[in-house]
């Protein structure tokens, strides 16, 4: 075997093997929450409230929060991320203005996560007095996830050849005919991943929600966008630090259901995209 | 006499950022007539031809001075209405560009956008009426609903011209409408092109030295932003003025 054909060899065994290494911590992670937490799962755990100082009962109160919490979180970022990428990458013509958006969208990716915390506090709970809220909480985590949106929905723009438009315009349709039926259709694929993926940061975060919508325990089910609500990564927190004899087999079954919901959301996105491939509105 | 020109260009230049990619054209392109403009490559032949439409406005950074009047009108002026201009100016390009939805909706997008929608009879009519010129309607008349990606590409190119005169323009700009295609292919669209004139007035941009001289009425030869030469094709092919142009089509650069 000469020279290079060994290089080639050891190239590629190193790349496998490191590549095995960024898969191990996600398998084992899930490997060891399934583990040790499966064993609580049951239909009483995911549809009842906790009993007793939360040591036994279930998270339904929880499941319901950072549903609620997620919804609340895409309704105020898709349409704020996808419509400012779209002007973005669209419509601004390049001068100091849309170089300061642009700037600011990456610095507000770099923000840590309890600083938006901090922001929603004083922002939507003191200020605007919406009290810890679902609705404090959402627009907290909502403006946690812009960035995110924002930038994939602009790769996914850029990504489509600048031929769909040339033809759409070229046949004198407006820009906005343009990017609605030759752009955005291309781009849905990708956008729908920036927003799964920033949504899904956002069902497990805790910093956000400490201060703007989590309650420490709140067996009943909300009634309005301005109460509190129970959220998963929060209780997680709550029941693995801040409550004695606690069973760690609780504290493992919620993590697995955080990973679930997270899951069903991904898969969600992945049915509809293939969905959305298939049928092209026209 | 000398026809009113369709088209009339008066001291055109255009920069991009501080490139001048034309320098002071000076053209008078006649109507119901095949031009083409010729020119080795990055002479800026494409970059005219995107002028008389406007396209140019989607490059950022571009500032043109001069004057483009079509039918009397500057297409310059700031307050020209770009969706109508564009609807009177059709383009083609050098790919063909079908929109990877069924043949019917392709067509149906120009349409769609003008809001020329009036029933369905008169939109079949009228994709008909735009499959029928470019010759494709026999061929494709019950496949309406296929995919148009699924075309030979002789035939997607076609049905980009039925997009364009779908709209009824005057004009109709072609950016190398046949360097995809074979040679038989690229006849036939030539051939295509000659039936057109009779109604349209059509601009086409070729480096197919052969294709010019086979196919256009006149002929305008540019070199480095310029316009060397301008006149009918017969003149510029056997006793062009310029000896630039005669260096040229002759082969011996470009």
């Amino acid at each position: 075997m000469n020279a290079a054909k060994l290089r080639q060899q050891i190239a590629f065994i190193v790349l496998g093997v490191v590549t095995l290494f960024v898969i191990a911590p996600i398998l084992l992670t899930i490997f060891y929450v399934t583990k040790n937490g499966i064993g609580a799962i049951s239909w009483e755990f995911i549809t009842q409230p906790p009993r007793n100082g939360m040591r036994q009962g279930g998270i339904f109160p929880a499941i319901v929060g950072t549903i609620l919490l997620v919804v609340g979180t895409m309704l105020f970022s898709l349409p704020l991320g996808v419509l400012s990428a779209i002007y973005l990458v669209e419509y601004a013509r390049d001068n100091f203005f849309t170089r300061l958006v642009k700037l600011s969208v990456v610095n507000l990716s770099g923000i840590p996560s309890i600083v938006y915390g901090l922001f929603g506090f004083t922002m939507f709970v003191l200020f605007l007095r919406l009290g810890t809220s679902i609705l404090a909480g959402s627009l907290t985590l909502a403006i946690m996830s812009l960035p995110v949106i924002i930038t994939a929905t602009k790769e996914a723009l850029e990504s489509v050849p600048v031929s769909f438009r040339e033809i759409s315009l070229s046949l004198g349709a407006t820009k906005w005919q343009t990017v609605r039926h030759c752009v955005l259709p291309y781009a849905v694929p990708g956008i729908l991943t920036g927003t799964v993926l920033s949504l899904g940061r956002a069902a497990g975060e805790t910093a956000p929600i400490l201060f703007t919508v989590a309650a420490f325990y709140l067996p009943r089910l909300p009634r309005s966008l301005f109460d509190q609500v129970m959220a998963l990564p929060y209780h997680l927190y709550v029941i693995s630090t801040q409550v004695p004899n606690m069973p760690a087999e609780l504290s493992f079954a919620t993590g697995f259901v955080l990973i679930a919901l997270v899951f069903l959301m991904n898969l969600a996105s992945i049915i509809l995209r293939a969905h959305y491939r298939k049928k092209r509105l026209w | 006499m000398e026809l009113v020109p369709k088209i009339e260009t008066v001291g055109l230049n255009l920069y991009y950022g501080d490139f001048l990619a034309l320098k002071g054209i000076n053209m008078k392109i006649p109507g119901q007539n095949i031009t083409a403009i010729v020119g080795p490559s990055g002479c800026g032949k494409s970059t005219l031809l995107r002028c008389f439409n406007r396209m140019n406005d989607l490059i950022e950074h571009t500032k043109v001075e001069g004057k483009i009047v079509i039918d009397g009108l500057n297409i310059l002026e700031p307050d020209t209405d770009l969706i109508s201009l564009r609807k009177k100016v059709g383009m083609v390009f050098q790919r063909p560009n079908v929109f990877d939805l069924s043949i019917y909706n392709n067509l149906k997008f120009g349409l769609r956008i003008h809001r020329m929608l009036d029933g369905k009879d008169e939109i079949i009519q009228s994709i008909r009426g735009g499959l029928e010129q470019v010759g494709l309607w026999q061929e494709l008349k019950d496949k309406l609903g296929n995919n148009a990606r699924t075309l030979m590409l002789e035939q997607q190119q076609r049905l980009c011209i039925a997009r364009v005169l779908i709209l009824k323009p005057d004009i109709i700009l072609l950016d190398e409408p046949c360097s995809a295609l074979d040679p038989i292919a690229t006849l036939r669209i030539e051939e295509l092109l000659q039936a057109l004139k009779q109604e349209y007035t059509l601009v086409i941009v070729t480096h197919n030295m052969q294709q010019a001289a086979r196919a256009s009425d006149y002929t305008g030869f540019m070199y480095l932003g310029e316009l060397v030469e301008f006149g009918q094709t017969n003149q510029v092919f056997t006793n062009p003025k310029q000896e630039l142009t005669e260096n040229y089509i002759s082969g011996h650069f470009g």
